[in-house]
C-alpha cells in the first residue's frame, strides 16, 4: 500500500478494508467519469451500453444506399468480398455450404449496433450518430425479415429482438486452458 | 568512399591488382566495404530480398487483410520482427506513445488510466511464444486450397517472438478486481476498435501486456505501443494497440466472437469461445518452391507447437504415413512456443510423401486431415491442426498434397 493516509481517507476506505485489498502501487492515475464515458462505447447482449436516440428502417434505407452499399451491395446483396454478406442464408447452417450472415448466423442484434458504431462505415469509422447507427441496424434487420417495415429501434427495443440463430452456439471455453 | 579513404584506396591500387589477377581473389576482398555507420538500423543482405511477407493474392481491401511469414526461408524458432505475420482489420494506426493510454474500468475498485511510462513501472516479464491466426491452414474446403501453395501460403499465419511487457495480473491487482468478474473486454485503438472478451482465468494466469518484441519496441503492425498477449490463444484475441480493458460478469458478445472466429459444426451448431491453438506441426524443408530435392542425404526439418504446453514428440514419415520415426527436438523446448525438429533422411530419388505428427505434453496428437474433416465438417473454418503432407516427385519437385 503506497497510497497516503489522506488519500485513503479521501476514498473513505476503512483501515481493515484497505488491509484486505491486494497490494497496489499507486501506478497510473484515477480515470475520470468523463474519460470513461468517452471511451466506453461497447454494447452488451442485454443492451447495456446502448446510447439514447432512435432510428427507423426508412432512415436506415437511405443511409445504407449512400454509405454502405458501395461495399456491401445494394440491399446487402453481392458484397465485395471480404465485406460481409449481410443477408440470406437462412436454413443453410446445417448444409455443406452454410452461408453465414447477420440474418442466418448472428446471435444478437446488439452486436450489429456495437460493430457498426465502432468500425463502420469502413472509410470513416465512428462517424455515425447514435440515431444513424440505430437506423442502419434497423434496416439491416429489415433486409433479413427480422423486423417489419416501420420499425423504429432504440435502447429499449433493440435488445428485445430475438435473432433467428440465437440458440445456435455452444460455449466451448474450458477454464484453465 | 568517405572520410580518410583516399589514402586507403591509393594503397589498394599500389598492391592489389597484381595479386588479385594471380589468385582470383573475390572483389569484395579488394576494397573497403560499406561504412559501419551507413545503416543505423540495419537490413538483411540485398541477396535475401525474396525473403519477405506477402498475401495469398491481390487484396481488395489491403487494410483489412493478412500477409504471411516466409517459414520456408527461416531457421530456428524466432521470427525476425520484419517478417512476423500481420492480420489487421483496419490497417496499422500511427500511434504516438506519449499520447497513448490504457483505461481499465468496469467491475474494479479503482478505475485507472495508465500511460506507457506508468506501465513501465510494473515488474517486467519476457516470454518466448508463438502467435498463430486461427484461420491459418484452413484446409476444410478443398476448393479453397491452391495446389501451387508453399509453406508460406499454407502455414504462414504463424510467427514466434520473445514478448516483453508486464503481467496483466499485476495491472488487475492495481485496479482491484471486484467479486463476480468473469470476462474482460479488450479493445484496440485502431480504426476497427477491435474488441474481444477474455476469460478472467486467462487474464490472471499468463496474460501479458506486451510493449516489446524480440528486444525492441513492438512493430507498429504488431500493436505499438501496447498489445495484449495471451499465450497459446488464437491470434485475433491478442488485441493490438490496446487502449481499454473493461471488467464484467459476462462475455461482451462482440462481432469477432460471434459472427467470426466461431466454428460451425455439421449440425448447424457453432462452437464459441474456442481459444486454444492445439498441437500442430509442419515440415518447412523440403517444401515447395525451394528448388528440386537432391537425392542422397536430405535433412527433414520443421516446426511444432501447441497452445496447451510443450511439444514432447514429433514423428516424421517419408512414405505417406506407413512408417514413422522420431525427429530430434532442438532446445529450447518451451511451453506455447515453436519447437524446431529435425530428422536425418536419405532420399533415394523415388516418389516420397512427407508428413509430420506432433504430440504435446497433455498427450494430444495431431489428427489426420480425414479424421479432422470427419469430426468437424466442411463449414468449420478456424483452428485446423491436422497432419500436413508434402509430396516429392521423382525429379525432386516438392508439391502440396491434399
Amino acid at each position: 500500500m503506497r497510497y497516503s493516509v489522506a488519500l485513503l481517507l479521501g476514498f473513505g476506505l476503512m483501515t481493515s478494508a484497505a488491509a484486505a485489498d491486494p497490494p497496489h502501487q499507486g501506478f497510473g492515475r484515477p480515470a475520470t467519469p468523463q474519460e470513461i464515458a468517452a471511451a466506453d462505447i461497447d454494447v452488451r447482449a442485454d443492451g447495456a451500453g446502448l446510447p439514447p436516440g432512435n432510428g427507423s428502417v426508412a432512415q436506415g434505407e437511405a443511409l445504407f444506399a449512400s454509405t454502405c452499399a458501395a461495399c456491401h451491395g445494394e440491399r446487402g446483396q453481392k458484397p465485395i468480398i471480404p465485406a460481409l454478406r449481410l443477408t440470406g442464408g437462412r436454413g443453410t447452417l446445417a448444409t455443406p455450404n452454410a452461408v453465414q450472415t447477420v440474418g442466418s448466423y448472428w446471435p444478437y442484434a446488439t452486436t450489429l449496433f456495437d460493430y457498426i458504431r465502432r468500425a463502420m462505415p469502413f472509410p470513416a469509422p465512428q462517424s455515425l450518430s447514435p440515431d444513424q447507427v440505430y437506423a442502419v441496424t434497423a434496416y439491416v434487420l429489415r433486409l433479413n425479415d427480422i423486423v417489419p417495415d416501420g420499425t423504429v429501434l432504440d435502447a429499449d427495443s433493440l435488445p428485445k429482438i430475438r435473432m433467428p440463430n440465437r440458440d445456435g452456439f455452444v460455449d466451448s471455453y474450458k477454464p484453465g486452458h | 568512399m568517405r572520410r580518410g579513404s583516399i589514402a586507403l584506396a591509393a594503397a589498394t591500387v599500389a598492391t592489389g591488382p597484381a595479386r588479385a589477377a594471380e589468385t582470383d581473389v573475390p572483389p569484395w576482398m579488394l576494397e573497403q566495404g560499406t561504412p559501419v555507420d551507413e545503416l543505423p538500423y540495419g537490413s538483411p543482405s540485398p541477396f535475401e530480398k525474396s525473403v519477405v511477407r506477402r498475401p495469398h493474392e491481390t487484396l481488395p481491401f489491403p487494410t483489412s487483410a493478412s500477409v504471411l511469414t516466409p517459414l520456408q526461408d527461416l531457421e530456428g524458432i524466432i521470427t525476425p520482427n520484419g517478417l512476423h505475420y500481420i492480420r489487421s482489420h483496419a490497417g496499422t494506426p500511427a500511434i504516438d506513445p506519449a499520447q497513448h493510454r490504457l483505461l481499465v474500468h468496469g467491475m474494479v475498485d479503482r478505475p485507472l488510466s495508465f500511460g506507457m511510462d506508468d506501465l513501465a513501472r510494473f515488474p517486467s516479464i519476457s516470454r518466448l511464444h508463438f502467435l498463430e491466426c486461427s484461420g491459418n491452414t484452413s484446409f476444410y474446403k478443398a476448393s479453397l486450397i491452391k495446389p501451387n501453395w508453399n509453406v508460406q501460403d499454407t502455414h504462414g499465419l504463424l510467427s514466434c517472438a520473445e514478448w516483453t511487457g508486464v503481467r496483466l495480473a499485476d495491472v488487475l491487482a492495481e485496479v482491484g478486481v471486484k467479486p463476480g468478474v468473469k470476462w474482460i473486454l479488450a479493445e484496440g485503438a485502431d480504426a476497427a476498435a477491435m474488441t474481444r472478451s477474455v476469460p478472467i482465468e486467462k487474464a490472471q494466469d499468463d496474460a501479458i501486456l506486451a510493449y516489446a518484441q524480440n528486444g525492441e519496441r513492438l512493430r507498429p503492425e504488431q500493436g505499438y505501443p501496447l498489445r495484449l498477449f495471451l499465450p497459446g490463444y488464437e491470434g485475433n484475441i491478442n488485441i493490438k494497440w490496446l487502449r481499454r480493458l473493461k471488467l464484467g460478469d459476462q462475455p461482451f458478445e462482440t462481432r469477432e466472437e460471434t459472427s467470426k472466429y466461431t466454428d460451425l459444426l455439421t449440425d448447424g451448431i457453432a462452437r464459441q469461445f474456442n481459444f486454444v491453438m492445439e498441437v500442430k506441426s509442419v515440415i518447412t524443408r523440403p517444401s515447395p518452391g525451394r528448388g528440386p530435392a537432391q537425392p542422397g542425404f536430405c535433412e527433414v526439418t520443421g516446426l511444432a507447437w501447441s497452445g496447451n504446453g510443450r511439444i514432447t514428440r514429433v514423428e516424421v514419415s517419408t512414405d505417406g504415413g506407413a512408417k514413422w520415426g522420431n525427429a530430434s527436438l532442438q532446445e529450447p523446448i518451451l511451453s506455447k512456443c515453436l519447437t524446431r525438429f529435425r530428422l536425418p533422411w536419405t532420399w533415394n530419388g523415388g516418389p516420397a510423401t512427407l508428413k509430420s505428427r506432433a504430440t504435446d505434453e497433455t498427450g494430444m496428437v495431431q489428427p489426420t486431415r480425414e479424421s479432422q474433416l470427419a469430426e468437424r465438417g466442411p463449414n468449420f473454418y478456424y483452428h485446423y491442426n491436422a497432419i500436413h503432407t508434402w509430396q516429392i516427385a521423382p525429379g525432386g519437385e516438392v508439391k502440396l498434397a491434399v
